[in-house]
């Protein structure tokens, strides 16, 4: 049986790497890759401490809810994206810097 | 055991690798496919966990919903949407990548620092669960199981979740569509 140890290294990496394209990246489709890759580095932590509750399967059961979460974020955030295409012409975070007036 | 070991460092390897090379890319196309091979990995890293139901719940939702509908939403829209951006610095928060980095790597530093307290001294509810054998083990029927405490020690969360599902797909649904009410 592998370790805890080495589930937390390996989700860690995987956060840090998402963390670093939603601060980096110019493009909100890639910010939102980021953001993916940040929500399957949580879900590996959950499943990885998932197996020591007791036969209680709480961590399997919401990581199952966090994976259909984040689908449901992921169909928002793209109608989001488009809409914020269609109004600035540019889907570049930096330059999405004004509210509606 | 060491082959176990090997296979998981195998996988975690093609994530982390895929991941890495997502964020260095300049071409939006090839780092979405990238991000299939990221998904795969993971899902393979879930069964590493004796958590297989999530794994094909991973390749389902993910490489057949998420997957397809960033792809269909790009290649649906316009040029400008394919190219990675460049420009210059803008504001306050905007920064640069190697701002980006450093913040990456810190915040890398201070979860590692996490994983090693947690590898030196064990949770006591783990410690406890090790000793009376409270595990999930290899030989266990996981989806039986998990079906009965999603259908009764979890239902609550379940029925909610469901709900928030809907909602938000019919959000998506409404503010993804063209826009032509001229009166």
């Amino acid at each position: 049986m592998i370790s805890l140890t080495h589930f937390l290294l390996v989700s860690a990496l995987l956060f840090s790497t998402g963390l670093y394209a939603v601060l980096a990246k110019k493009n909100a489709i890639l910010v939102l890759v980021g953001i993916e890759l940040m929500i399957n580095a949580a879900v590996l932590n959950l499943v990885a401490f998932g197996r020591y509750d007791g036969g209680l399967y709480g961590g399997q059961t919401f990581a199952l809810f966090a994976i259909v979460l984040a689908a449901a974020a992921v169909a928002v955030a793209l109608a989001i994206i488009l809409n914020v295409y269609k109004h600035y012409k540019s889907i570049n975070p930096d330059d999405i810097n004004d509210l509606k007036d | 055991m060491s082959l176990n070991l090997l296979l998981f460092y195998l996988l975690a390897f093609t994530a982390v690798g895929s991941a890495l090379l997502i964020v260095s890319m300049k071409n939006l196309v090839r780092s979405l496919f990238l991000f299939f091979v990221t998904l795969f990995a993971v899902a393979g890293l879930y069964v590493f966990a004796l958590a297989d139901f999530v794994a094909v719940t991973q390749v389902i939702v993910y490489v057949g919903g998420v997957l397809v509908l960033m792809l269909f939403a790009f290649m649906l829209s316009n040029k400008v949407l394919l190219s990675d951006l460049q420009s210059g610095v803008k504001g306050v928060f905007g920064m640069p990548s190697w701002q980006a980095g450093i913040i990456a790597i810190s915040f890398f530093t201070m979860l590692l620092s996490v994983v090693w307290q947690v590898a030196i001294n064990e949770p006591q509810w783990i410690t406890e669960a090790k000793q009376q054998q409270l595990l999930i083990r290899y030989q266990d029927n996981t989806i039986h199981h998990l079906g009965i405490n999603l259908m009764t020690r979890y239902v609550l969360p379940f029925e909610v979740v469901s709900v928030f599902l809907m909602m938000a797909l019919m959000g998506a649904a409404h503010l993804a569509r063209k826009e032509n009410q001229e009166p």
